[in-house]
């Protein structure tokens, strides 16, 4: 390749790296929006440790654990403490480091949404340190990190079982639905915030605080995704990838506008008014969706995978609620968890190249069903070793006490709004 | 000197106010205030449906020399009216002496009277 290419390709990456950064604001602003005021200054600080812990330990442990060399027969990769050197790319090693970086904050940020208002911040630290140190990386490795679930040689177990492999473009499935497992896994450890639900066991509402906030952070995740997507391809230069990279970019946002048109209109038919908060969960829900298929759908097929992902959200939404009665603040396991494996799911059918709905047969579907099952098992396993962990030696939960006045006070000494 | 208060729908503080400062009152103070009353109002939340007992008003507090009293309880029992449930109460009370804190003055005549 020719160096102003490889260049191009540099800057390009960076860039996305950037934009994915810049997702991390978004979620913090989402998520402090739907919460309540005397809580914000607990959220916005558990984002900014996920990007700190995540940006540390994934520099000097976990870029090695997802790209070194096979150690434990592909389990994981070998441990980099902190030397680089191992890589062997085309791409300088530090602007990869980065950008798997943003990547691996982005699945741990998820989890804080769903276990907000009453989780002990020392130990969302022991999490947040976990996921970006193993959890992540290791899921990481089998699939990006070259490991068996992408291996495509001849004899490898995906080619021979089901004839492909698996394929998440920018991590439906390693990025979104692992941290929407956990998430789900956090907040049924934890429990209900204190008045979620009555004795009787109906739903309570908790309004967020401050719904501007959270539409402004959704604005601002939906502008990471353009980084996230586009950026997963790592290259710009030349004819194939400067049509990849414009195509991922069109799926991407059609995705993004049908998930929220879905969600306005059913909210609308279902509870007689298009529901702001539900319509921004919506637009994530399709952005979240297309990401592990955008490189191999149309663009239609973007718009029907949107679609179906605003639909699914507000039933998954209604059913992690009213029916299984896990309190999820601001609906994370339904946005990165139902519709990242849907996203992942609905790529096996829709792929213009191998899907099933294309004449691709029934393998490459297979082969996303095994490899999404094989994911979020492994998220499952760890997030219960962890949560219920933590929660038998230490306790997750903050007293009665400090929930009812607010966790900024109590864990942080300091308030939001003043 | 009598003390007047008003609790009126918010959506009527501005029509009220105009009315109230070209009726010459000169000085009046208001609150965002949250009541509780038997009527409800349906609101969802992330698919929750709910109702809310919470009202929303605004309360004014005039305070005016007496004859006074009569034409700006008209001008608000006029002007803040809808017809609907909820137009809101005026609450008329006995103000016993007043200072001025500038000058030192008491009585009344504190209260400017434009005309």
């Amino acid at each position: 390749m020719n160096e102003i290419g490889l260049s191009l390709d540099t800057v390009w990456m960076l860039l996305a790296a950037m934009l994915v950064f810049w997702m991390q604001p978004g979620f913090a602003l989402c998520e402090a929006g739907f919460t309540r005021s005397k809580n914000a200054a607990n959220i916005l600080m558990k984002n900014f440790v996920d990007f700190m812990f995540g940006s540390l330990l994934f520099f000097f442990i976990g870029f090695g654990f997802m790209f070194g060399s096979d150690l434990l027969g592909g389990f994981i990769g070998m441990p980099n403490w902190g030397d680089l050197s191992f890589y062997d790319g085309e791409l300088p090693v530090e602007g990869f480091l980065i950008f798997e970086t943003v990547f691996c904050a982005t699945s741990a940020t998820i989890v804080s949404g769903a276990m907000a208002e009453r989780t002990k911040f020392s130990m969302y630290l022991v999490y947040s340190a976990f996921i970006s140190l193993i959890i992540y990386p290791v899921e990481g490795h089998w699939t990006w990190g070259g490991g068996w679930l992408c291996n495509d040689a001849a004899d490898s177990f995906m080619m021979t079982t089901f004839g492909d492999v698996f394929h998440d473009f920018a991590g439906s499935a390693i990025v979104h639905s692992v941290g929407g497992v956990l998430a789900l896994i956090g907040a049924i450890a934890l429990g209900p915030r204190l008045g979620k639900y009555s004795k009787d066991g109906k739903s309570r509402a908790i309004p967020g605080h401050n719904l501007a906030l959270a539409a402004l952070g959704v604005f601002i995740l939906w502008l990471g995704w353009f980084g996230f997507n586009p950026g997963s391809q790592l290259a710009a230069s030349g004819e194939v990838n400067r049509v990849a990279i414009s195509h991922v970019f069109l799926t991407t946002n059609l995705a993004a506008v049908a998930g929220g048109v879905a969600t306005m209109f059913l909210t609308w038919i279902k509870y007689g008014k298009p529901s702001l908060s539900l319509t921004l969960n919506g637009i994530l829900a399709g952005l979240v969706g297309i990401t592990a298929g955008c490189d191999l759908v149309s663009p239609v097929g973007a718009v029907i995978i949107g679609f179906v992902c605003g639909i699914v959200l507000v039933f998954a939404i209604e059913f992690i609620d009213h029916k299984l009665h896990i309190d999820d603040p601001v609906g994370a396991s339904s946005v990165h968890g139902v519709c990242g494996i849907l996203g992942t799911l609905l790529t096996g059918l829709l792929s213009t190249s191998n899907g099933a709905f294309y004449g691709g047969g029934w393998g490459f579907f297979a082969a996303e069903c095994f490899g999404i099952l094989v994911i979020d098992l492994w998220a499952a396993a760890c997030g219960i070793v962890l949560f219920y962990g933590i929660k038998k030696l230490h306790g997750l939960r903050v007293d009665a006490r400090i929930e009812e006045e607010g966790l900024d006070i109590y864990e942080h000494g300091e308030s939001c709004y003043n | 000197m009598k003390k007047i208060e008003a609790i009126i729908r918010k959506t009527k503080f501005e029509e009220v106010k105009e009315a109230l400062l070209s009726s010459d009152i000169d000085w009046f103070e208001y609150h965002n205030v949250h009541g509780i009353g038997q009527s409800r109002q349906e609101r969802i939340y992330r698919g929750v449906q709910y109702s809310t007992d919470v009202i929303e008003r605004v309360a004014l507090t005039i305070v005016c020399r007496d004859q006074f009293v009569e034409p700006t309880v008209k001008v608000i029992l006029r002007v803040a009216h809808t017809g609907e449930i909820g137009d809101g109460r005026i609450f008329v009370s006995d103000m016993i002496d007043t200072w001025s804190i500038r000058t030192g003055e008491n009585g009344d005549t504190v209260l400017r009277d434009k005309k």
